[in-house]
């Protein structure tokens, strides 16, 4: 099954102006409608080594899969949906690699990574997010984000300790409460949600949206629909002139035109002819 | 680490390090700053600490907690924020850590680990701050991604009000020249186009679309779709940006521009 002239893909990271390493790791793959983005963190370039593991187990592992499963069936066995079972399994392998590596080398002690997963199918996203790497959709007139941050600040806002103004004032950012490669088990949170041709999605690090802010990237967005890898970079490169403290990355995904999976005896039939 | 300095008449008592969650204020001998004064209640107020972040509380004193001037019930502490109980001030203290060794922790993404901030006894409910956020207010501007093309037809561009970013910049950006655009051909012209946006469009979406960037290092042309490129005095762009200079003659999609500095 592909989505080859379905989904328009545009990427960009940057290490930013401050740090010498880019503890950012990102990878695509449009034809499958996936794309993965994930924040590194931990001492030395340790954070690097986590990134880079989590996109690599789940990129492969899942192009692999997606060869051969339908992603909107329903597993038997299990009773969930096909998408919904390999994200779980495959963030659960990515986990175990870099909490394993974690505890056997101790230049890697304590590492780990945030980790955005969308995969599109049948006219939807499920969307997969571990820690503060964020997903946001433009649709028509309409920025928004999508993912809730996993941090400290998000459960004081929850919780009313906070307003959302305040906690942009916090000197507490960056503190994230879940992490892939921390714990020896670890949930990721996973939802879908319905996609329409023209919508804009954008996968980013902490490193765009606290340096650059929401009505900012959605403006950027707006006007440089028409050109991906020019908006990509304009994201980056407003993040930098703002300060760049921290790693960069940014995946935009665009939707060219339904992509309804094919159901029925007709249907199954043609999809074999794409 | 955040801390207080107690000072009366301008003469420094001392230097309060805010360690504890909970730091309480007030004149009796049990309170973590005890000042002792009648214009003080017995138990005036608490500072909260929840990590690299304070709340002050007033606890129902008879005189009121003052920050900045302003009677406060619960305040978020900003860095050089002016508490006054009676005739005392506490300055609250917090500043990011300074020199460039430390710069590149400033926004390290840590984990925190369950256990690791035990839960605050009574935390403060939100509380809008009544002191102004020292960053810059939002001031909407109307945000113009206006089509000059279409502007002819009298058909009203997208225009969203957006604030100013008080989240991003926490560094002091240089003062920007203002700039603009003058129409000097086609049915707007004469007419001026200010830029104050982060990011102007200007063409014919389908047909030839630039935006011009506003960034600290100044006013950049960049081509964004079309089969021509922009035409910067007499010259075509390539694809890359290009710096804006007072008085460059642009044409785009047929009209003719001109890029000025307002100063």
């Amino acid at each position: 099954m592909t989505l080859s002239g379905t989904l328009e893909v545009a990427s960009c990271t940057d290490p930013g102006m401050v740090r010498s390493h880019n503890e950012d790791s990102i990878a695509s793959d449009g034809d499958k409608g996936l794309v993965v983005l994930a924040d590194g963190m931990g001492g030395y370039n340790a954070g690097e080594v986590a990134s880079g593991m989590a996109t690599t187990v789940i990129i492969t592992e899942l192009q692999q899969l997606l060869e051969k499963k339908v992603p909107y069936e329903i597993d038997a066995q299990s009773g969930q949906v096909v998408a919904h079972q390999m994200l779980h399994e495959q963030i659960a392998k990515a986990n175990t690699s870099i909490y394993q590596a974690a505890q056997s080398q101790p230049q890697y002690a304590g590492m780990g990574t945030t980790l955005v997963v969308a995969l599109f199918y049948d006219n939807k996203v499920t969307v997969a997010h571990i820690g503060d790497s964020r997903l946001y959709r433009l649709r028509g007139e309409e920025f928004k984000q999508v993912t809730k941050d996993h941090s400290l600040l998000q459960e004081q806002i929850d919780s009313g300790v906070i307003t959302p103004q305040q906690a942009r004032l916090s000197q507490n950012k960056n503190l994230v409460t879940r992490a892939l490669g921390i714990d020896a088990v670890v949930e990721a949170e996973i939802h879908d949600y319905d996609t329409q041709p023209g919508d804009i999605y954008l996968l980013c690090s902490d490193g765009l949206c606290d340096m650059v802010s929401d009505d900012d990237i959605g403006l950027a967005l707006q006007t440089l629909s028409s050109n991906l890898k020019l908006c990509a970079q304009h994201l980056v490169q407003t993040a930098n002139d703002n300060g760049g403290r921290d790693n960069v990355s940014v995946i935009l995904v665009r939707v060219l035109r339904d992509y309804p999976a094919p159901r029925g005896i007709v249907g199954k039939m043609k999809s074999w002819f794409r | 680490m955040a801390k207080l300095i107690l000072s009366m008449d301008g003469l420094v008592l001392k230097e309060i390090n805010l360690t504890k969650e909970r730091t309480t204020i007030g004149r009796k001998p049990h309170n973590d700053i005890q000042i002792d004064n009648l214009a003080v209640s017995g138990e005036h107020a608490v500072i909260v600490t929840i990590l690299q972040d304070s709340f002050l509380e007033d606890l129902g004193s008879t005189n009121g907690t003052v920050v900045n001037s302003q009677p406060i019930k619960k305040h978020f502490l900003q860095n050089s924020d002016i508490i006054e109980l009676g005739k005392y001030k506490l300055k609250y203290v917090n500043e990011a850590p300074a020199g460039q060794a430390k710069a590149a922790d400033f926004e390290k993404t840590m984990v925190l680990r369950p256990g690791t901030l035990r839960p605050a006894p009574a935390a403060p409910a939100a509380a809008a701050p009544s002191s102004a956020p020292t960053t810059a207010a939002p001031t909407p501007a109307a945000a113009v991604t206006r089509n000059l093309a279409d502007t002819v037809a009298g058909q009203s561009a997208t225009a969203q009000p957006t604030a100013q970013p008080t989240a991003a910049p926490k560094l002091a950006t240089a003062p920007q020249r203002n700039a603009a655009l003058q129409l000097l051909s086609g049915p707007n012209a004469g007419k001026e186009l200010d830029l104050t946006k982060p990011l102007t469009t200007l063409g014919k979406p389908g047909v030839q679309v630039a935006v011009i960037t506003r960034r600290p290092q100044g006013f950049f042309i960049t081509h964004v779709e079309g089969a021509s490129f922009p035409v910067v005095n007499g010259k075509a762009l390539d694809a890359q940006a290009h710096a804006l200079n007072d008085h460059d003659v642009i044409e785009l999609a047929g009209i003719k521009m001109e890029f000025f500095f307002k100063t």
